[in-house]
């Protein structure tokens, strides 16, 4: 069994962003640009916010649209990014359903959550868990 | 691609409005002496003379700057900005949460220098490298800011990524305490941010950016992150702040007589428990929200159910943001009891784009200065009376409209008002900027007095009453909130939110500060922490504050507070010391 992020109850998303700024913390770097979480307001705060995550499809549509097989399936479900092979073409950003994939203006290419979790251990108010993937 | 920037940004945009261009400068020698925030921007406020300008013409520049920690530590969640305001015709400064500070800093700027005047409405948009100016002829004279940030926000990318600061009519039709709001909920609200937008004929600001900034050592980036990660939400900070907010004030003030009620005649409120924190919180709060990179939350949201009123069974709900101060200053201060009542009346002010706080202390002046006859209800046009929320509703609404001479002398403030039309010794403002909700004690007023914004933010003289049985000498008390708000200096530079105060010790300043590049000892700190309270006074004092014409309000001395009558000689002796020591701190 594999696993992946999962959202528990958006509406306990307050929108500080702390996620994202632990997913770019990887890089031990501050800021967005290497985040593959993504939050914003569902269209103003008072409606409040949208959590946005790689649920790590079985069959990705990603993968499904790579011209140069750079997102590998991995079993159990999601993707591997191979940056190698990688052209920067975009169409796997396109291809997400959940507009889980943001892009990385530096090396031009997508961000792929990896599924380790680390945003999850900031996330002060249990908005997201790791769970199997079903 | 896009250039790899490092976290400790010298780059300040310059946007020039009259002629549509803007540039960046690498400003490596400021940030150097200064960090970032507040003594950044006062040093480039100084460069571009906004001592000197007129503060609705198009030379007073406005400095937005970010600092250090933000984005980089948990907390470092504001912004300032830095002008010569309208209102009281001195130093400007302001600060906002929101997306602001990190859609700053990852659009790859510590700072944003907004020069000159439109001819015609425009809105800049700043995404990153790229900066647009955006016509916004259709968007003036729109009734709410709330809809002018909704049509930007379907117009502009990058949404969860950047801040769309924005006035309302109130800043189009140079109310000298109309505020900026950015993020719907959040504002430069103090000291007339909005007027000077709208004398700029700038409807909006957008910046986003997602950059990813480059640390100096990483390793000891992370491990200082996790340290005050778990400081900023294992600590009680998170329960005071998150649970019930800022509101949670309302009832051990009134309890203890320092909540100001109907312009301070009184410092208990007996329908105090219609607007406590916690009947907002069991009544009407729908969710909590938190600025970019807090992990607190302070922010509530509550709902109003309103019905249509031609329609069975149909509603509309709205959602406002509230918070301690327009509890106060649009509650109690008025006699406003009725939480439902309150929440529309800071719908209202949030709607137009009005300082809560101002507008509160200004309607309150106005019903006594008409309870007492100094003013007509011909000058009023409605009936002002304590609790009554429709007519304070309406009043808002002609605050902004200014139909008559008294609503235009109004609009400048309640000092303004107050010469004109008398009652100088219950309107309550002090040097020039209407006062907080704090009635605790001398320490809360001469606080107002002798800060550079002339607010309680500023040093903090409410807590320093609510701390002590006695008070020492009023020198002490002008010393320790000197002390204090120098300190502020420094958090405000880096710029993280006051409420982290009690986090971000000097030790631990110094030791953030390390992994990103910028070595300063606690001593350091301490230095220059004074050297930017000097500049900023400096400023101010160049831009026409004069300390030997504060005016204090008689109303201060007759209603009892906390520690008893205050004692105008106490006062006096502190106002005294402390103009003592500004010539000194001042003089070159």
């Amino acid at each position: 069994m594999v696993r992946r992020v999962a959202v528990v109850d958006s509406d306990l998303c307050v929108g500080c962003g702390s996620c994202m700024l632990a997913c770019n913390r990887r890089f031990a770097e501050v800021g967005y640009g290497k985040t593959a979480i993504h939050i914003r307001s569902a269209g103003g705060i008072e409606r409040g916010f949208v959590v946005i995550v790689c649920r790590a499809c079985k069959n990705p549509p990603c993968a499904k649209v790579c011209p140069e097989d750079a997102l590998l399936p991995r079993d159990g479900g999601g993707v591997r990014l191979l940056p190698n092979k990688c052209i920067g073409c975009g169409y796997c950003v396109e291809a997400c359903p959940f507009g889980a994939i943001l892009w990385d203006e530096e090396v031009d290419k997508p961000v792929i959550c990896t599924y380790c979790g680390y945003c999850v251990e900031y996330c002060p108010y249990g908005v997201i868990e790791m769970r199997e993937v079903s | 691609m896009a250039v790899k920037l490092p976290v400790n940004l010298a780059r300040v945009l310059y946007v020039d409005l009259t002629r549509k261009r803007s540039w960046v400068e690498d400003r490596r020698d400021l940030i150097e002496e200064y960090l970032g925030g507040v003594g950044l921007a006062v040093a480039l406020a100084r460069e571009e003379g906004v001592e000197r300008a007129d503060p609705l013409g198009p030379e007073n520049s406005v400095v937005f700057a970010v600092g250090p920690f933000n984005g980089a530590y948990p907390m470092g969640s504001k912004t300032v900005a830095v002008f010569r305001s309208p209102l009281t015709g001195n130093l400007g400064e302001s600060y906002a949460g929101g997306r602001s500070s990190l859609a700053i800093k990852f659009a790859g700027y510590q700072a944003i220098v907004i020069r000159g005047a439109s001819e015609s409405p425009v809105y800049v948009a700043v995404h990153e490298d790229e900066v647009k100016f955006r016509d916004a002829s259709a968007l003036w004279g729109m009734s709410s800011s709330e809809t002018v940030g909704r049509v930007i926000r379907e117009r502009e990318p990058n949404p969860g990524f950047r801040t769309i600061m924005r006035i309302g009519l109130a800043g189009e039709r140079l109310v000298r305490f109309a505020c900026v709001v950015t993020e719907t909920y959040r504002h430069f609200g103090r000291l007339g941010l909005g007027a000077i937008f709208g004398a700029k004929r700038l409807k909006a600001l957008v910046v986003s950016g997602r950059r990813s900034l480059e640390v100096p050592d990483r390793r000891g980036y992370r491990e200082v992150y996790d340290e005050l990660y778990e400081l900023s939400t294992k600590s009680n900070l998170m329960r005071k702040y998150h649970d019930l907010g800022t509101p949670m004030n309302v009832l051990p003030l009134n309890e203890i007589g320092a909540l100001p009620t109907k312009n301070l005649k009184s410092g208990r409120f007996e329908r105090a428990d219609g607007i406590s924190g916690e009947h907002m919180a069991e009544n009407y709060l729908i969710r909590r929200a938190a600025c970019s990179g807090c992990p607190v939350a302070c922010i509530h949201l509550a709902g109003i159910r309103e019905p249509y009123p031609h329609e069975k069974y149909f509603y509309k709900t709205t959602v406002v943001s509230y918070d301690y101060e327009p509890t106060y200053s649009l509650g109690s201060m008025l006699g406003v009891g009725d939480a439902k009542w309150l929440l529309r009346l800071i719908h209202e002010v949030e709607r137009v784009g009005l300082d809560a706080m101002s507008t509160g202390v200004a309607l309150a002046w106005a019903t006594e200065a008409l309870e007492r006859g100094l003013v007509r209800e011909e000058d009023t046009i409605v009936k002002l009376r304590w609790g009554d929320a429709e007519a304070y509703r309406r009043a808002i609404s002609l605050l902004v409209e200014q139909p008559n001479d008294f609503y235009s002398a109004l609009a400048q403030g309640v000092e303004r008002a107050s010469q004109i039309y008398g009652g100088s010794e219950f309107a309550m403002a002090f040097g020039g900027n209407e006062m907080p909700g704090y009635h605790t004690g001398p320490a809360a007023h001469i606080g107002f007095l002798i800060g550079g914004r002339h607010s309680h933010l500023d040093n903090a003289g409410y807590s320093y009453d609510q701390k002590r049985a006695e008070l020492p000498d009023p020198e002490q008390v002008v010393d320790d909130l000197m002390a204090e708000e120098a300190w502020r200096m420094v958090l405000n530079s880096l710029v993280v939110c006051l409420f982290a105060r009690g986090i971000y010790r000097p030790e631990v300043v110094s030791k953030a500060l390390a992994p990103l590049g910028i070595r300063r000892s606690v001593e350091d700190l301490r230095e220059l922490s004074w050297r930017i309270y000097r500049e900023r006074m400096r400023l101010k004092v160049d831009a026409g504050f004069d300390p030997s014409r504060l005016r204090v309000p008689d109303r201060i001395f007759e209603t009892p507070s906390p520690h008893g009558l205050i004692s105008p000689d106490y006062v006096q002796r502190a106002l005294e010391h402390y103009r003592q020591r500004l010539k000194d701190i001042c003089s070159p």
